[in-house]
């Protein structure tokens, strides 16, 4: 029976394809054309509809951009209101004064002031070669295997570990190494300091800097690359002429989101870096010495605060980190512009 | 496609209705339970040095009258201020309030002694030896002064001590703490130039030294730091068994901090207010490193509309912990109050008034 229907069936098709020629071919297609019509059509007829949801959802779209400026202007406005007794106590001596005295009520963010832009220049140039060097493995040396996998999700890692890990970590490695250094350089064998600081804040930002640069690399055209080749250059050649040259403004882009993140980091700053304001007197204390940064102020001295004065110029301080931050990355974004290759 | 501000407006505003809503809500929920439960709730917050003494004393006050206490040790700085604002039953603070910031408040703050803390002079030495020091070489090691552990002042006062020559490292708190404040309170009014540099307050500005965040970052740092010195609260050197330093007190006896010394320091003239710091202690077998810690609340305690059953709790509650309480105080090594600081303490609860009438509590 089964046999039988097929048969059939084959022999009646042949049969529709020989009597109507191309002629089958078109109805079908007609047929398919009045398919597809009609399917617009119900488009059109649900469109009154959809336009409700379309108009709503652009709307969401817009309140949640509207409240996501409003928050930043938020902060920056009860961050300046909040620290407006402290600006009118302090003056513009807040920025030059090198004394933090709440005892006697004279607040200077200069210590303040360098520890943070120290601690975060330096980590920045412990972490590029390693940063660099992660994403160039990644994207032209070891593409597949189970090696780039584990490099991979473990520079990944380094961004999840909480950032007081971070800090009791370097407490009993990074100091005492740093200490040792200290001891053969005839300086006080301190220990915590901006160095062990910027050591421990440099290895927490590699994940971010390594993550964009990881995926700008491979986006350097082939031929470019292979026009590299052929004209005789080495691979060190290529990636130095070429690959970084025409990523660079990835690369930076990935820099100054971890500036962002060194800047602002203050569980493990404060456990390492000694939390002193006394300023370095010369060129090797200014590293090997204890320091301190904005962030760490803050966090040390908020909650035992009671003047008035003295609370309103940690928020000061506050809002003087916000505009060092907003600062640096209107100059990160610059060069970022200045590197693009078009 | 174009959207119009009035559409715009109108999601904004619906939204913001939602918003409203819910949150009228929830409050109404958490208005319901408060009124649907028995028992009060009191709600302070202060002070971290006590916590440890104020969580075990509460836990067991709520076991015996069932209420509950909820302490939030946010700090003696935040206490005050939680305090200042009205938004707590009662504070905790490590350094009594000051003058001018009692004129801050809007009415008259009390504040009753819990218990007594001590802070201690810690070192990191090979052998961990006892020192003997003195306050004006502390004061002198703090200020820079004197860099050297061989150095003849800390050698006259150590004869039997083998003192090596290395410097000493100063290690001092990071974050503002009452700790602090003890310690720079005794050295203000032992040293003239202490006095002058210094001064006494929860921050400082130190002029050497490292900072650690709390006790244990200060004692973390001085455990590896070979030459350290620094200072953290007693109770937390009996439970790490770290080396302290006898020190000599205003009658010239060299005194080893301990429980029983510290409530030795209390006992001298307590003002009626309790307002009394006890460093430097007249007291002669007193450590001179000592002070009370405060619980404080307001004396017109119909403030936010808190009910006179809550108000009667409280005071319940604070009497208890100054007599029934004190027995929990040496089991967690806090120094226990003197019986002449208690008398002070009923006079003061006794003075509470609610509306202005005196309030009828079970003592």
């Amino acid at each position: 029976m089964i046999l039988n229907s097929k048969k059939i069936d084959v022999k009646t098709i042949m049969q529709e394809r020989i009597t109507s020629g191309n002629g089958g071919i078109a109805d079908m297609q007609t047929e398919n054309i009045k398919k597809r019509s009609n399917s617009f059509d119900t488009v059109a007829s649900s469109r009154k509809n959809n336009m409700g949801a379309e108009k709503a959802f652009n709307a969401v779209l817009l309140i949640m951009g509207i409240i996501v400026i409003l928050i930043l202007a938020g902060i920056l406005v009860s961050l300046f209101v909040e620290s407006l007794p402290a600006i009118k106590y302090n003056g513009f001596g807040f920025l030059i004064n090198n004394v933090w005295d709440p005892v006697t009520d004279r607040y200077g963010a200069v210590p303040f002031l360098l520890g943070t832009l120290l601690t975060s220049f330096l980590a920045l140039v412990i972490s590029i070669p390693f940063s660099l060097a992660v994403s160039i493995v990644l994207a032209e040396y070891l593409k597949e295997g189970w090696i780039p996998a584990i490099l991979k999700s473990a520079t990944d890692l380094l961004a999840g570990v909480p950032s007081v890990i971070y800090g009791f970590w370097g407490l009993f490695l990074i100091t005492p190494i740093v200490r040792k250094i200290e001891m053969s350089l005839n300086l006080p064998p301190y220990g915590v300091s901006i160095l062990a600081a910027s050591i421990i804040l440099a290895i927490m930002i590699i994940p971010y800097s390594a993550s964009i640069a990881r995926e700008v690399i491979p986006l350097v055209p082939v031929d470019i690359k292979e026009a590299s080749y052929s004209l005789g250059a080495t691979k060190y050649e290529t990636i130095k002429t070429i690959i970084l040259k025409y990523s660079m403004s990835g690369i930076l882009a990935g820099i100054v989101l971890s500036l962002g993140r060194a800047i602002g980091e203050t569980m493990a700053v404060t456990m390492l870096i000694g939390n002193s304001n006394i300023l370095p007197k010369n060129f090797l204390s200014l590293i090997f010495n204890p320091g301190n940064t904005m962030a760490s102020v803050i966090a040390n001295e908020f909650t035992e605060a009671t003047g008035n004065i003295y609370l309103s110029s940690l928020v000061e301080i506050g809002l003087l980190l916000f505009i060092v931050s907003f600062i640096l990355n209107v100059i990160g974004k610059y060069i970022i512009r200045k590197f693009v290759i078009e | 496609m174009k959207l119009s501000h009035r559409n715009i407006f109108v999601m904004f505003l619906s939204v913001l209705m939602a918003l409203t809503v819910v949150s009228l809500v929830s409050a109404a929920g958490q208005g319901e339970t408060k009124g649907k439960a028995k028992n009060v709730e009191l709600l302070g917050a202060g002070a971290t040095f006590p916590y440890p003494l104020y969580s075990k004393m509460f836990d067991e006050y709520n076991k015996l009258f069932g209420v509950k206490v909820n302490y939030q040790a946010i700090g003696s700085g935040g206490g005050i201020r939680q305090m200042l604002s009205k938004t707590v039953d009662f504070g905790g603070t490590d350094a009594f309030m000051s003058d001018k910031e009692l004129a801050k408040a809007d009415g008259t703050i009390l504040h009753v002694p819990t218990c007594l803390g001590a802070v201690v002079v810690t070192y990191n030495l090979e052998g961990s030896p006892k020192l003997k020091l003195t306050s004006d070489v502390i004061a002198d090691a703090f200020l820079g002064k004197i860099t050297k552990w061989n150095d003849e002042r800390i050698k006259a006062l150590n004869p039997g001590v083998k003192l090596p020559d290395r410097n000493i490292t100063i290690v001092h708190r990071s974050d503002g703490s009452g700790t602090t404040f003890i310690f720079s309170d005794y050295l203000t009014k032992v040293s003239k130039d202490w006095e002058k540099q210094i001064g006494r307050g929860k921050a400082l500005n130190w002029p050497v030294g490292i900072g650690g965040k709390g006790n244990p970052g200060v004692a973390g740092l001085v455990k590896q730091t070979s030459g350290a010195m620094g200072y953290v609260e007693l109770i937390y050197t009996l439970q790490n068994k770290m080396p302290y330093a006898l020190i000599k007190n205003k009658s010239g006896n060299f005194i080893e901090p301990s429980l029983e010394t510290v409530s030795q320091a209390a006992n001298i003239d307590i003002p009626a207010d309790t307002r009394v710091s006890i460093t430097d202690t007249d007291a002669k077998n007193g450590y001179p490193i000592s002070s009370f810690t405060w619980l404080i609340f307001y004396k017109e305690q119909n403030y936010n509309k808190r009910s006179p059953d809550q108000v009667k709790a409280l005071l319940s509650l604070l009497w208890w912990v100054e007599h029934s309480g004190q027995k929990y105080n040496e089991a967690l090594e806090y120094a226990k109050l003197p019986e002449a600081a208690v008398k002070r303490a009923e006079v003061i609860l006794k003075s509470v008034v609610y509306n202005g009438k005196k309030i009828d509590f079970k003592q």
